[in-house]
């Protein structure tokens, strides 16, 4: 089998990371996005899918999202159970909560 | 240094037959105590909101992790929206979910069997059905339970003659039927506890749905709350909306007025109220008072109260490990008992297991409930709140959160209406779906 270097050096530092772990699950670290994130499935759906009424916000633009989020918190925008959402997280939450959905 | 999950840590090796070098080697990949080759495994009991989310979110989180769901049911009936099927407006097959997109699109693997007993020594539950199942982590999701003790005259048989319908399945048949039976000029009553139970505006919307059917089709008859409470979730949006739409038809007894019931007569139909005279009626609804769902009392994961106190960081059982316990059955802080509520715990539970498992730090939690209540088919109204951590208990996050706003256009309630839908066709698709 031909190996490039580079993915054998790469094999390698895997094999010598896989042995020394404790041989627990080494699982991706659940980022704080996410974990503000998920929280949105319940009315948005899995990923911000929504089947429904509720209106999408997976794969809607970052900006879109977080211009959304900003104006529910202010006011600025009328709606009816958002504002009572948005008003819960600070600026740096609404653009990771934003940047997550969009990348749905 | 390179961070390297595991999952790639085998896509990796798997692209260049080092497993098998690996095998020979005798080393397992990632078997806490399972088979060679095995990820952990966690077994979940309970497949309502909690559970079935967190068995899905689990997967979504680490496909590696083996997770059984067990559940005694063959599908799930919610809950939310049987007050619709109560109100003649929707029908049980609407509120009623399969397991096969866990089993089918998550891997879950599904058992249809009931934990008799749990073993936090040993790590192990046993199953009616026959056998054992080991885990390195167990999350407990059994919902709620009736004390039936707590009431005079009250135990599980009654609930055929007076059904509690808090339960939604075949007590909802049974109280919809009652209610299609009686005549016109009827009496009906609604008996809701004192707190906490679970869905604390649910008796408020099944009285306002109920009284939506008997309006049209029996409008000489009357509904009488009976509340342990002297107050409710939602109570002026309710009443305010009751005067309007139901005009006399709707009357609310006040705990301290005569609404707490000490003594049940199933079989004339007749409550005993601690102040004033016994009250019979055509149909009754009694919600018995509440605790954690049966499975959690023999394994020493309650409190005094019957209810199970947890990290509400993680919902680990302060009282027994490797256990988690999440929904109506946890005490977790300012939530309120809700299948909202439940799916959200089940995320941040399936996320600290993950995070345990794996050897990562898990951010803070972030926790929402967001409850609907339909008042009539175009008239809905809503609770919500987001909430945090702080000094190790889950609080509202200040600024937030709240009720819909009294003294709104028609318009604002039919949107509210169409939300409630759109909310249960989403959160029953990512706890089922």
């Amino acid at each position: 089998m031909l190996v490039s270097n580079t993915t054998f050096r790469g094999l390698l530092v895997a094999l010598a990371i896989g042995l020394l772990t404790t041989l627990q699950v080494q699982a991706d670290e659940i980022s704080r996005a996410t974990l503000l994130s998920i929280s949105c499935a319940g009315c948005h759906g899995t990923d911000g899918k929504s089947p429904g009424s509720i209106p999408v916000i997976g794969g809607k633009s970052s900006d879109f999202i977080a211009t959304a989020l900003r104006q529910f918190s202010s006011g600025e925008r009328a709606g009816t159970v958002m504002g009572r959402h948005a008003t819960g997280y600070t600026d740096e939450e609404i653009q990771l909560i934003a940047d997550y959905f969009a990348g749905r | 240094m390179i961070k390297l999950s595991r999952r790639k840590f085998i896509r990796l090796l798997g692209a260049t037959g080092t497993v098998s070098a690996l095998g020979t080697l005798g080393v397992t990949l990632g078997g806490c105590s399972g088979k060679p080759g095995a990820g952990p495994r966690v077994v979940v009991v309970g497949g309502g909101f909690g559970g079935a989310t967190c068995a899905k979110y689990l997967r979504r989180f680490n496909p590696s992790i083996q997770v059984t769901l067990v559940e005694r049911n063959a599908s799930f009936v919610t809950c939310p929206f049987s007050n619709t099927v109560l109100g003649g407006l929707q029908d049980m097959d609407s509120i009623q979910h399969s397991y096969d997109a866990l089993r089918m699109q998550h891997g879950v693997k599904v058992l249809q069997d009931q934990v008799t007993a749990i073993d936090p020594a040993g790590n192990r539950v046993t199953l009616q059905g026959g056998g054992e199942l080991e885990y390195d982590r167990l999350v407990v999701s059994p919902g709620i339970d009736f004390r039936w003790d707590s009431i005079e005259g009250l135990d599980e048989s009654t609930s055929d003659t007076i059904p509690h319908a808090w339960k939604a399945g075949p007590q909802t048949i049974t109280l919809r039927s009652q209610l299609e039976t009686m005549a016109d000029g009827g009496v009906v009553i609604i008996a809701p506890p004192d707190n906490p139970f679970r869905c604390p505006p649910g008796p408020y919307e099944r009285a306002s749905l109920i009284v939506n059917y008997l309006k049209t089709y029996k409008p000489r008859s009357k509904l009488l709350i009976l509340d342990a409470k002297d107050k409710f979730s939602k109570q002026g949006l309710f009443m305010q909306a009751w005067e309007q739409l139901y005009p006399g038809m709707i009357e609310w007894v006040k705990g301290s007025d005569g609404g707490k019931i000490y003594r049940v007569d199933a079989a004339n139909r007749t409550l005993h109220p601690e102040i004033g005279d016994p009250v019979t009626a055509d149909v009754i609804n009694f919600i018995p008072p509440q605790q954690a769902g049966a499975i959690v009392h023999a394994a020493g994961l309650v409190n005094a109260d019957g209810w199970c106190p947890v990290d509400q960081r993680t919902f680990a059982s302060t009282l027994q490990p490797n256990i988690h316990v999440i929904g109506d059955a946890s005490i977790a802080g300012k939530m309120p008992k809700s299948g909202f509520a439940a799916n959200s715990q089940a995320k941040v539970c399936a996320a600290a297991i993950v995070s345990e498992l794996g050897g990562t730090a898990m951010p803070d939690p972030s926790y929402v409930n967001t409850c609907y209540s339909l008042v009539a088919p175009d008239y809905g109204i809503s609770v919500a709140a987001v909430y945090r951590l702080q000094d190790g208990k889950i609080v509202k996050v200040e600024g937030s959160g709240g009720v819909s706003p009294m003294d709104v256009p028609a318009e604002y309630r039919r949107d509210e209406a169409r939300y409630a839908r759109g909310w249960y066709q989403s959160i029953t698709q990512d706890a089922f779906g």
